[in-house]
Order: C-alpha cells, then sequence, then structure tokens
C-alpha cells in the first residue's frame, strides 16, 4: 500500500487498487505539536497515538482539548508545528496537500452539502477530483446510495435542501467514502442532529464500517457516543494532553485518573453494563421464582438491569434466540459482575465488533 | 429641422404632414410606422449596443475588482470607495469633464466611460457580496475533499454566486438603459437619447418623445425578463427551493 506517489495528473492511477480492496492504513500521531503564533501555550504541547487500520478512534474532551484541531491537523487543514503524522507509515507532510486530501474522507457537523448539486454530483466529488472514467463514478455513486440506504433513481437527482437532515449526513457520508479512502476523519457529525436520529445515524455508520471497515477518527464531546462508536477512545483534556487513549471497556473499569473519571460520568458502572449483553454474564439457572417477564439473551446488561428494576427487582427469564431458555437474570447476578473498581466483565464486551481482519 | 413653412410647422422631418399629426395626437401611430426603419430602429440599435458594451466592460472589470477584493480583503474598502465616487459625479458633469481630457472626442468610447462606471458600483458589491455569502462549511468541506484554490472558485464559490451576480447584473443593465439616453450629449446622432432629445424640443407634437421613451422602457424590461431566464437556466438548484 501507498504507492501512490503519482501526481494529481495520473487519474485512476492511484486508485487503481479499486473499490474491492476496501484499504484501511494505520494512523500515526507521533509528538504533534501545535502552536498558535501569538499564544503563549500550545494548542496540543505532544500528542502521540497510534490508530490501527481498520479501528474507528474517537478523540473526546471538554471544549479548548484540541480534539478538532488534532483531527484537522491529520488531513493538513491545519498546519503541524512539531512531530509528525503518518498514515500508512507515510508521512502526511511529504504530500501535497489536495492529493493528501483527496485519499482522506471528510465529514463535518455541518455536513457542508453542495447546495447547487445534487446527491449524485455531491458525492461524485473526489472521483472527479481524481478524473475517474464517468461511467466508473456513476456505478460508484449507486453503490454508495444503496450502501446507506437511499434510492439512486430516487434521491441521486434531488438537491440537499430537499432531503431530511439525517439524509444529508447520511449522504455527506457516503461523499467521504466515494474515492475509498484509507481513512475517514469525522468531525462531531451527528451532533446537530436530534437525539433519536442520531441514534439511527450512528448504528447506521456502524453498521456500515462493519462492511467498509475503514480507519476512523471521530470528534465528539459526548461520552456517551464516543462508547458507542469507538473501538479506542483517546479523551484530552484542556490544554491538549491525552489522559487515557484505551478501549471503552478499559475506560470506563479503570479510568486512568480522576479527570476521566469524572468525565465518564459517575453512572459509568452502568455505561460499562451497557457494553456487554447477557450472553457476557454468568446466569444462575431457574429456579423455583416465578420471573416478571422475557429477555433476549442479546439485550445489553444495562437493559436487562432496567427491566429487573421496573419489576421491583424480580428476575427476568432469559431466552436464547433459539427460544430456549439460558436462565435468570437477577439484581445479584448483575451486581456480582462488579468487583469494588472494576468490573469481572470480558474484555472482548466491546462484543457489537470484533477486532478487524489484519491486512 | 423645423421651419418648413411659416403657417404650419414640418414636425418630425416628413415633408407631408400625417393626419393624426395635424390633429396633433398624444399618439400618432402612423408617425410611428412611418419613421420606424428611418429613425427609432436604428436608435434602438444603438441603444442596445451602448447598454451591452457598458455592461460586459463593466462586468469585466467588476469581476476582477470583486476576485481580487475576495482573495485580499484590504482591496476591498480602497475599490468601494472609488467606485462610490464614480458612482456619485452627476451624470451631465462626467460627460463634461471627459471632454476635457485631451484624445477623449465626441464619439462613443467617450460615451461609454460614464455608462461603464456606473455600473461598477452595484455589480462589484453584488459579485463579492455573492462570494462572501458561500457557507463557511460548504467551503471547508471542499477544501477537506482536496478541491485547489481555483477549483473551489469555479465549481462552488462562482456557481453559488451566481444568483446575487445576476442580481446585480439585472439592476445595472435597467439602469444602464435609462442613463444610456444622456449619451446623446458627447454623440449627437447616437442611441434612444436622439429621437428622445427630438422629441423634447418640439413642443407641440410628442409621438417621438414617447415612442422612444416606451422602448427604452421595452428594451429595459426585455432585458431585465432575459437575465431572470439566464437565472433560472444557471441555478436550477435555486429555482427547485421553491418547490
Amino acid at each position: 500500500m501507498g504507492s501512490a506517489l503519482e501526481t494529481d495528473a495520473s487519474p485512476a492511477v492511484g486508485n487503481a487498487r479499486g473499490r474491492d480492496a476496501s484499504s484501511a492504513l494505520e494512523l500515526e500521531l507521533r509528538n504533534v505539536q501545535k502552536r498558535y503564533p501569538g499564544r503563549r501555550d500550545p494548542a496540543i504541547p505532544d500528542l502521540s497515538l497510534t490508530v490501527p487500520a481498520g479501528e474507528v478512534c474517537v478523540l473526546v474532551g471538554p471544549s479548548g482539548s484540541g480534539k478538532t484541531t488534532a483531527m484537522r491537523l491529520i488531513n493538513r487543514m491545519i498546519p503541524l508545528t512539531g512531530g509528525d503524522i503518518l498514515l500508512g507509515g507515510r508521512s502526511v507532510l511529504e504530500r501535497e496537500e489536495t492529493e493528501l486530501r483527496r485519499e482522506i474522507g471528510y465529514v463535518i457537523q455541518q455536513v457542508g452539502l453542495f447546495p447547487h448539486q445534487t446527491v449524485q454530483e455531491n458525492i461524485a466529488t473526489v472521483p472527479k477530483l481524481l478524473g475517474w472514467p464517468k461511467d466508473r463514478t456513476e456505478s460508484r455513486v449507486r453503490e454508495l446510495l444503496e450502501l446507506i440506504s437511499l434510492d439512486p433513481a430516487e434521491v441521486g437527482k434531488r438537491y440537499p435542501h430537499q432531503l431530511s437532515g439525517g439524509q444529508r449526513q447520511r449522504v455527506g457520508v457516503a461523499r467521504a467514502l466515494a474515492a475509498d479512502p484509507p481513512l475517514l476523519l469525522m468531525d462531531e457529525p451527528f451532533g446537530a442532529i436530534d437525539p433519536i436520529n442520531r441514534a439511527t445515524l450512528q448504528d447506521g455508520f456502524l453498521a456500515l464500517q462493519e462492511k467498509v471497515r475503514k480507519t476512523v477518527v471521530f470528534v465528539t464531546h459526548d461520552i456517551d457516543e464516543a462508547i458507542k462508536m469507538g473501538d479506542r477512545i483517546a479523551i484530552l483534556r484542556e490544554g491538549g494532553t491525552l489522559a487515557q487513549y484505551a478501549p471503552p471497556a478499559e475506560i470506563l473499569d479503570s479510568p486512568a485518573d480522576a479527570f476521566v473519571a469524572d468525565f465518564v460520568g459517575a453512572d459509568r458502572a452502568l455505561k460499562r453494563l451497557g457494553l456487554a449483553t447477557l450472553a457476557d454474564v454468568k446466569l444462575p439457572p431457574m429456579n423455583g421464582d416465578k420471573p416478571a417477564g422475557d429477555v433476549p439473551v442479546t439485550m445489553s446488561v444495562r437493559d436487562a438491569l432496567a427491566a429487573v428494576l421496573a419489576a421491583g427487582g424480580q428476575p427476568m427469564r432469559v431466552l436464547g434466540d433459539d427460544g430456549e431458555v439460558r436462565g435468570l437474570a437477577t439484581l445479584d447476578a448483575i451486581g456480582r459482575l462488579f468487583d469494588g473498581n472494576s468490573s469481572a466483565l470480558p474484555d472482548s464486551v466491546h462484543s457489537r465488533r470484533e477486532a478487524p481482519e489484519q491486512r | 429641422m423645423k421651419g418648413g413653412g411659416p403657417v404650419i410647422p414640418n414636425f418630425g422631418g416628413s415633408a407631408h404632414a400625417l393626419a393624426c399629426q395635424k390633429a396633433n395626437r398624444l399618439f400618432c401611430w402612423d408617425w410611428f410606422s412611418s419613421n420606424w426603419s428611418g429613425t427609432l430602429w436604428p436608435a434602438l440599435r444603438q441603444h442596445v449596443l451602448l447598454v451591452l458594451i457598458a455592461v460586459v466592460a463593466g462586468f469585466a472589470i467588476s469581476m476582477v475588482l470583486a476576485l481580487f477584493a475576495h482573495r485580499y480583503q484590504r482591496v476591498e474598502q480602497p475599490v468601494t470607495w472609488f467606485t462610490s465616487f464614480l458612482y456619485t459625479i452627476p451624470s451631465l458633469a462626467f460627460f463634461e469633464l471627459l471632454l476635457g481630457i485631451p484624445g477623449l472626442g465626441l464619439n462613443l468610447v467617450t460615451a461609454e466611460i460614464p455608462l461603464v462606471a456606473y455600473t461598477l458600483l452595484i455589480l462589484f458589491r453584488n459579485i463579492l457580496t455573492g462570494l462572501r455569502n458561500v457557507p463557511t462549511e460548504v467551503l471547508d468541506a471542499a477544501r477537506g475533499m482536496g478541491m485547489s484554490r481555483r477549483q473551489t472558485l469555479l465549481r462552488v464559490e462562482l456557481p453559488l454566486a451566481m444568483p446575487a451576480i445576476i442580481a446585480g447584473l439585472r439592476i445595472a443593465t435597467v439602469s444602464t438603459v435609462a442613463l444610456a439616453t444622456i449619451a446623446v450629449l458627447v454623440d449627437g446622432n447616437y442611441g434612444l437619447g436622439k429621437p428622445i432629445l427630438d422629441g423634447i424640443g418640439d413642443y407641440y407634437f410628442k409621438t417621438e418623445l414617447i415612442a422612444a421613451g416606451a422602448l427604452a422602457v421595452l428594451l429595459a424590461i426585455t432585458a431585465d425578463g432575459l437575465l431572470v431566464g439566464a437565472q433560472r437556466l444557471l441555478t436550477p438548484w435555486a429555482r427547485m427551493r421553491a418547490t
């Protein structure tokens, strides 16, 4: 990978690896520093982290923690003042800016679709810049619209203002994926969407990521979104320093310090339960007690706990996919998951996704 | 032209006065049709040319100035001052001032200079406003996807500025149609100003004034209509917004 030394003038070539390759690249931030002229303190003093290929890394933190700055350094929307950023082992600094950006998907909160272009034309932006042949661009656009569950015939010819907010955001993601970039940058992509549609979009994106397996840098200020979306979470504190960089379960189980513990919230035990399903819990077998109701084994432990609490503390019967009884979800069984500060849940409970296949 | 006879003045340069001319109706159709090909049509064509040259030249100059001001913020103030200054010069004085400049005679070039000058303020402002009003997130997305500055300008900024640009062109065109009538002061044989001036000079018979004035109004309306049509063609996305 990464032999894309070709210049702008050689279209297609840089992307000749084709859309089937679905290539993700490792991203490494190495002692990254950003100083703004005339300011005493750097926005980011010294940030190092590595995002393995095909994983979602969420940058989260309060305002002033430099999370958006860090993201925009990657595609050089903001110039770096120290350190280096490597994409697939190759420094972004040695690339021509426009060429680099065409290889990195870019999604922002306000979407920024071109109002004067149809959905199709918007999605075709980067392929056009890369000089793809027309039929290849067209079939790619159709493919992407199907990927984001929009009807190409119906929605393709609409203008952005004729779409709902959620549809616009999906088109924004499709546009970013158009040239099959190995890296996707997303700056609070669902921040302007109402909570119900946001959950739908989040789920939609996770399902999409399941298929495309991009390396993703996702910026948010919402810790719940970070926990839901991230394979790894980088928590930044004010002043642009990294407080903790770990998978969600680890951050919830063992926050590195008081700042992280405070940031993830007093309900981090509950959030932790949200990451596990009943399948991860050692359930006591059915006894004489009459269960208050049935819950599926795929339910999150957090939801199961809510169901038990709603039933006045009475256990729920847990059923497998096949309808077979797996045991009882009791307050006691759930409570026993915690042992002081950390949980007894397995580390792999971020069970939505498994570790991405390595190339 | 006058003074054909001592008793009945000869109106409109025709040897035989028309019936409605003798009756001095408010509008004499016979006069209109008999003077169309000799007087009014050539004047109208000249007028169209006057306006076309003024608007095209004014647009080209304004576009260059606006692109500069868009790129280099500090250019805007001086350009605004200068074009506003030009705009405040009374048109009659403007022609008179130009005639004092060596090399500028009583000709078309001298007539065009003020006409072009008066379009600059409105066109410059509208183009610049159009370019500036492109949403920042759209520009951010364009840059983030790897568009060069030039590509962003041509593919994003100018198309999105088009409604404002055409709005400016409409105002500039309509006002130039009206203003171009005074070009007659510089080139006595040019444009609709000529029949209008003749009509004013004729104390009794007003058909020529009304006819030439109406042609100027119709020209303005037609030009405006064409620009509206152009806008619909060029900005289908803005039209869809209404539906």
